[in-house]
């Protein structure tokens, strides 16, 4: 069932490409990149900016390339006189409402809008500056993200992700005319509203109207106190993205890098939150096992299945809003970072001999929601709070970068002992489906004494980024404590950001399917595509980045999470039993239902 | 007071709980108590299983939905083009004057609210008014002046 195909030409070069094709990806074909703004290969196709015009033979008015389908023989051309002259005047026209102090700007040599005013050699005086009369605001109440209106360039690109990939609507249009703006319920603060802070509409942001709270000054200000000792965890996602921040391409490992680089700026020692990734595996595992005994064994109809991980703070702060009536399904474990957190004042303190208080510990993240998360009140087990910094990939880029390091060149090196370990199945933690595969690596070993029946551990069905994944395994010839499981067949579910979190839990909550695990990340591509990741990011970068972490995982000897010999150890001298008191104490937590609208 | 809930499920009722029933329903509500409340705009998107920022950015749209508390009677005089050449600046003024408001202001005794509102489509008897939903058109200093007594008798 081909399509039709539509043949045009573009610049004089004739080109055939199929019907529904726009005008921006024809040229694409022919290597002419069109300027877009609002446009994101993520989204739908909005065409209010206008600076991707082109001109048509024989049309009056300049289509915009984002949003016009090519029709048989069009003539196009992408950079005539007028269409270049049109681009400038889009862009003035937006810099006359826009604050452009670009020198003290975050986005400062990482900004969309700045990069074409450069491309067109604006001039400031063709339009009046509006910016003054505007009572621009900033909101910068929430501990993840900043919302700066006088950067806004009303593309809508943030609006659209919030409502298509992650269906809360957070953000909206408001006004019109020259009062349109960006904004919440009521211009409210965005951590007082449904706001998930997820930072997708961060990495989706052109310019510098949205982005990550930053802490690298606080951070710096740490390290340099030599009366405190100073840890940090990097998360599973970070080592296969950084390297974009820091002029490598897509999908390049960076791990060994990274850990030098994390030395080289001063931390007393580097550490990694896989490790606490696999202990997550051993308490989830176990808490997924205890639940499917309690409601099929001991008939306990208290007991919720089915349980959903509780590792991406985005999700818990989305589920704690939509369905609060679901919050006993969820999983009681922290996520990694907190389990690392509560673990690094405690047993590692102990261990080190070190005063927890002259401890401090940094998270690097892919993620903008795990700033809100080390906030929590629930998250101070340890009698301070557990983590107290948490820096985006991309603001450990920063530091790379103002600390001078070359890091392209930097000698590989090994994560410090102890909390350094890692298995494989903490690695995929970075990926959609990845914790469910850990969970099965690990589970179906506890339950069976064998390994999952998947070729080299691979457990292909949960892996991929499409949107809602299913599995099925079948447990057979169990060992005599697990007798209960025999012949039963663990029903799983996969989803990737919460627009597919959405569909697949209206589902559950209907009845329509049932399920006794669900692996659900808020962020499109599970971690690895988190909206603390470099940007840009696109379905082909995330694809790339899925690659480098299967590939981390096959690269490692360990690879199942129960065989990590730090956490073993951990166990031994400090835990006693997965779900024991101690872990009940440190590692487990509770959920608060929030509003709904 | 009537009882927003009630309005909306009737509403959703007779015209259902898909986003077109939004305008119906805010539209409903603004002419039921003159403007909406947040609590009603929460009640909106509940209904209408909606986000309370869309909601929002739904009502502030439309000039007239007003998400402010505004006086009995809402005077817009049109800011357009066609009436702002046939003079609505001096009709403003006059307003301001007699009601001792600026535009978006109320009064202290909640009577009259003077704001501004886009084209109403009586361009060619400009300059226009509305107060509520009764159109003054080929306005002068004393016509104005005159409506606006009327109202302050009534
Ligand atoms: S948002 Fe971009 S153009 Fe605007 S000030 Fe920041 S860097 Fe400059
Ligand atoms: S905040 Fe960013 S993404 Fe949203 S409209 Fe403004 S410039 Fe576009
Ligand atoms: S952080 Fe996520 S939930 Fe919050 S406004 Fe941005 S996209 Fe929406
Ligand atoms: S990129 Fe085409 S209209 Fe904005
Ligand atoms: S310009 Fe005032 S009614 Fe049209």
């Amino acid at each position: 069932m081909g399509k039709f195909e539509v043949n045009l030409k573009i610049n004089n070069i004739p080109v055939t490409v199929e019907e529904g094709t726009t005008i921006l990806d024809a040229a694409k074909k022919l290597n002419f990149r069109i300027p877009t703004l609002c446009h994101h290969s993520d989204l739908c196709v909005a065409g209010n900016c206008r600076v991707c015009v082109v001109e048509q033979k024989g049309a009056k008015a300049l289509p915009a390339a984002c949003a016009t389908p090519v029709s048989e023989g069009m003539d196009i051309s992408t950079n005539s006189a007028q269409v270049r002259t049109a681009r400038r005047h889009v862009i003035e026209l937006l810099l006359s409402e826009h604050r452009s102090e670009c020198t003290s700007c975050y986005k400062n040599g990482k900004c969309e809008l700045q990069d074409l005013a450069n491309e067109y050699r604006v001039n400031e005086t063709t339009f009046m500056k509006l910016v003054e009369n505007k009572g621009y605001t900033i909101d910068d109440f929430s501990p993840s993200i900043i919302k700066d209106d006088s950067k806004c360039i009303r593309c809508q690109r943030c609006v659209r992700t919030c409502t298509e990939m992650q269906s809360v609507s957070a953000l909206a249009v408001v006004n019109k005319g020259e009062h349109q703006k960006i904004a919440t319920f009521m211009n409210k603060p965005m951590h007082s509203v449904v706001c998930t802070n997820c930072g997708q509409c961060v990495t989706h942001c052109p310019t510098g109207a949205l982005i990550e709270k930053n802490y690298i000054d606080q951070v710096w200000d740490v390290i340099n106190n030599p009366e405190l000792h100073v840890v940090v965890q990097t998360a599973p996602a970070v080592r296969i993205g950084l390297g974009e921040s820091l002029d490598l391409s897509p999908g390049n490992r960076v791990t060994g890098k990274m850990v030098s680089a994390l030395r080289r700026l001063g931390f007393d020692s580097v550490l990694d939150t896989d490790f606490t990734a696999d202990l997550t595996i051993l308490e989830e595992g176990t808490e997924l096992l205890t639940r499917l005994k309690k409601a099929l064994v001991d008939k306990d109809t208290e007991t919720a299945l089915p349980m959903t991980t509780s590792c991406s703070p985005g999700w818990v702060k989305f589920i704690e809003h939509k369905y609060p009536e679901l919050l006993p399904n969820v999983s009681t474990c922290k996520s990694p970072q907190q389990m690392f957190g509560a673990l690094a004042k405690t047993f590692y303190a102990q261990k080190k001999g070190l005063k927890a208080e002259k401890v401090v510990s940094i998270s690097i993240m892919p993620c903008t929601a795990k700033k809100y998360e080390a906030n929590r009140p629930e998250m101070r087990d340890s009698g301070f709070q557990d983590v107290d910094y948490v820096l985006t990939t991309r603001e450990l880029a920063m530091m790379i970068r103002q600390a001078g390091i070359e890091f392209a060149s930097l000698p590989n090196e090994k994560y410090d002992s102890i909390m350094g370990d890692s298995s494989g199945a903490a690695v995929i933690f970075g990926a959609t489906g990845g914790v469910m595969e850990a969970a099965l690596r690990t589970a179906y070993e506890i339950v069976t004494g064998r390994e999952v029946p998947f070729e080299n551990l691979d457990i292909l069905p949960v892996r991929g980024l499409e949107g809602v994944k299913e599995a099925k395994v079948l447990i057979e010839n169990v060992k005599p404590e697990w007798g209960f499981l025999e012949g039963a067949e663990l029903s799983c579910a996969i989803a990737h950001g919460l627009a597919n979190a959405k569909i697949l839990m209206d589902k559950v909550k209907s009845g329509e399917m049932s399920y006794h695990f669900i692996e659900i990340m808020a962020c499109p591509g599970g971690c690895l595509g988190g909206g603390g990741q470099p940007i840009p990011v696109n379905n082909e970068i995330r694809e790339a980045r899925m690659k480098a972490i299967y590939e981390e995982d096959s690269s490692l000897k360990i690879r199942k999470s129960h065989e990590n010999p730090e956490v073993i150890a951990l166990y031994e001298q400090f835990l006693g039993e997965p779900l024991g008191h101690k872990s009940h104490e440190l590692l487990h937590t509770h959920y608060t239902g929030r509003k709904k609208y | 007071m009537t009882d927003v809930k009630e309005l909306i499920q009737a509403k959703v009722k007779c015209i259902g709980a898909k986003r077109e029933a939004l305008m119906p329903i805010l539209q409903a509500i603004v002419e039921e108590k003159n403007y909406l409340n947040e609590e009603d705009m929460i009640q909106v998107a509940e209904a209408l299983d909606l986000s309370t920022a869309d909601v929002y950015g739904t009502a502030t749209f439309y000039t007239f939905l007003d998400t402010v508390p505004r006086g009995k009677y809402v005077i817009r005089v049109c800011k357009t083009i066609s009436c702002h050449m046939a003079g609505k600046d001096e009709i403003v003024d006059t307003l301001k004057d007699l009601l001792k408001v600026d535009l978006g202001e109320t009064t202290p005794d909640k009577n009259f609210t003077l704001m501004q509102a886009n084209c109403m489509g009586w361009c060619h008897k400009g300059p226009v008014m509305l107060v509520n939903d009764d159109i003054y058109t080929e306005l002068t200093k004393d016509k104005v002046i005159k409506i606006i007594h009327d109202y302050m008798g009534s």
